[in-house]
């Protein structure tokens, strides 16, 4: 395995903490995907995303969109890791003036490109910037698995797809779990991969745990020219956590002390 | 009051003008082209249009993206579907995001005629003025119409515009300057102020006229920009004439006049009345028998406001 990809494992793990640590002082928050995204947004701020350290807005940068707000912990958590922005104001997570609002909140802080936390939205936008940006440039969208409920996520499917925008590669979270349950029992998915090559779209279905999967499954995306791409991600809600992995109910809940101390003995 | 034009096509010619002034003007529909007045603007920048198919949701979020990237997009459809089916995301993706996305709205108010309740929206002004960031704007006339997608495309903030379907008297000459912001007083009067937005300003006048034939000296302002409110010109007037009068085409729940209470009930208490629609839906005929129908013709202003002043 190389340096890079076990550097990036390393980002991830501490990341996985920080994610528990400002989950547990909010005492609210979404810790299983935040937790199984952790790999996703390492590798993309450590790996696949150009931008500049220096400055949020470049405008040769790539865009990434986080539509499925409820995750921003595992955004914010990279941001710290990065040295965007500083790693104490992780425990500003969701309290009264930090710029980590609960929901990410563009306005608040400059290294979001969106607002967002209402489901269904990110995609769209997401294709609107990759139709009006250099098609050098791309636009990475993350959506939840739950959040394809939402019809406003097809018509951006079927707009993207129109339009050829070989610039945009969403990345679907597909961790089987929502709010109130399993994603096949609250409104059935599948077949995930059929429905968006039937949509126009490139599918790349990997293990969205595994970094070296991410990376080649980006690299195939962006090598797609003519038409979008969409990354299936398999991951484990909850990664890392034994007692939260693929259990719904740490969808939107957060530790207690005695949780937390587990949790975090597990992610040493 | 004879010679009347379209808004939705003086719109389009405002747009393209803007478009030929800007490139980073876009234009985005929901399968609504001609229905909006963007055609001129589609064939003129093929590059810089698209259409989204009947998707309003969609509408709003792709032209909150593009907004995000520098661009200055228009975003049209009817009123009643936009804002009316994508106010989360209007609010959210380009409100709170605070993104220069200029949704532009048309077949607002009971003058859409035969298509009926569905398609006449009422509430649209309820709906964008109550979000933060939400500039809302009715223009008078073609006129000004013409003018105010021109200043749209030069303002940084979210805007909504509603226009109607119907083609509506004329009231400015090629003199008027629209601005974003200002109330326009387009008569002087003593007796009684009339507050007016969009096309029931020409009706304002209009009975204003009758009413003079009664000796009732009215004062007519013309407010294109519901929000935010031109305050300073709305007290002024309302204290001369100690007595208000608000006329639109829309719930007055909610809507212009209510805001128009709001001000005048906190800084300047004084006689209002409110004409629009009562907590009731619309329904397909003629629009001028639907106007006359729901009282919002000089006639039916003149009427009520004689009854009001008793």
């Amino acid at each position: 395995m190389s340096q890079t990809i076990l550097q990036i494992e390393q980002h991830a793990r501490r990341m996985r903490r920080e994610v528990i640590r400002m989950i547990a002082l909010a005492g609210s928050g979404h810790p299983a995907s935040s937790l199984g995204l952790c790999d996703v947004f390492a590798t993309l701020y450590f790996e696949v995303l150009r931008y500049n350290p220096r400055r949020a807005d470049d405008p040769e940068r790539d865009i990434l969109v986080l539509s499925a707000g409820h995750a921003v912990p595992a955004q914010y958590a990279a941001l710290a890791e990065a040295g965007l922005i500083p790693e104490a104001e992780l425990a500003t997570l969701r309290q009264f003036g930090s710029r980590l609002q609960g929901h990410p909140e563009r306005e608040k802080l400059a290294w979001l490109e969106t607002t967002s936390g209402p489901l269904g939205s990110g995609l769209s936008e997401a294709a609107g910037m990759a139709w009006a940006i250099d098609k050098k440039r791309f636009v990475y969208c993350i959506m939840g698995d739950g959040e394809l409920d939402e019809g406003n996520i097809w018509e951006g499917a079927m707009f993207a797809s129109k339009y050829s925008l070989g610039n945009l590669i969403g990345i679907v979270d597909r961790n089987g779990i929502q709010l109130d349950g399993d994603t096949e029992n609250i409104m059935p998915l599948e077949d995930l991969r059929a429905k968006w090559e039937a949509f126009g779209w490139q599918v790349l279905e990997i293990d969205g745990n595994n970094v070296q999967s991410f990376i080649e499954a980006c690299a195939a995306a962006r090598a797609e020219t003519e038409r979008p791409s969409l990354i299936l991600a398999h991951t484990v809600p909850g990664k890392g956590v034994s007692f939260m992995e693929n259990d719904y109910r740490w969808h939107g809940q957060a530790p207690d002390e005695a949780q937390v101390r587990k949790a975090l003995e597990g992610l040493k | 009051m004879t010679e009347k034009a379209n808004l939705r096509s003086a719109f389009g010619r405002g747009l393209v003008r803007a478009g030929e002034t800007n490139k980073n003007v876009v234009a985005l529909v929901a399968d609504l082209t001609n229905s909006v007045g963007f055609s001129e603007f589609a064939e003129k920048f093929p590059e810089r249009f698209v259409n989204v198919g009947v998707a309003e949701q969609n509408l709003v979020t792709v032209a909150s993206g593009m907004a995000r990237v520098e661009r200055i997009p228009f975003a049209g459809a009817y009123a009643a579907f936009s804002p009316g089916r994508n106010w989360e995301q209007i609010r959210t993706t380009i409100c709170i995001n605070n993104l220069p996305v200029k949704i532009v709205s048309s077949h607002a108010g009971v003058n859409v005629g035969p298509d009926g309740a569905t398609h006449q929206a009422l509430e649209d002004i309820a709906l964008m003025r109550v979000l933060p960031n939400m500039v809302v704007l009715a223009p008078g006339d073609a006129v000004e119409a013409e003018q105010v997608a021109l200043a749209m495309a030069r303002d940084a903030r979210p805007n909504y515009v509603r226009l109607p379907r119907s083609e509506s008297p004329v009231v400015f000459d090629s003199t008027h300057k629209f601005q974003i912001g200002p109330a326009y007083k387009l008569r002087d009067g003593t007796d009684v102020v009339i507050f007016t937005t969009g096309t029931m300003t020409a009706q304002g006048l209009a009975a204003a006229g009758i009413l003079a034939g009664r000796k009732i000296d009215c004062e007519v302002v013309h407010i294109p920009t519901i929000k935010p409110l031109d305050a300073k010109t709305i007290l002024k007037s309302a204290k001369k004439c100690r007595c208000v009068v608000t006329v639109e085409e829309h719930q007055v729940a909610g809507g212009f006049g209510s805001s128009i209470a709001e001000l005048l009930g906190e800084k300047l208490p004084v006689p209002i009345h409110r004409i629009g629609i009562y907590n009731e839906y619309g329904q397909s005929g003629a629009p001028d028998e639907l106007l006359n129908y729901y009282g919002l013709t000089a006639e039916h202003i003149a009427k009520q406001i004689r009854k009001f002043l008793k």
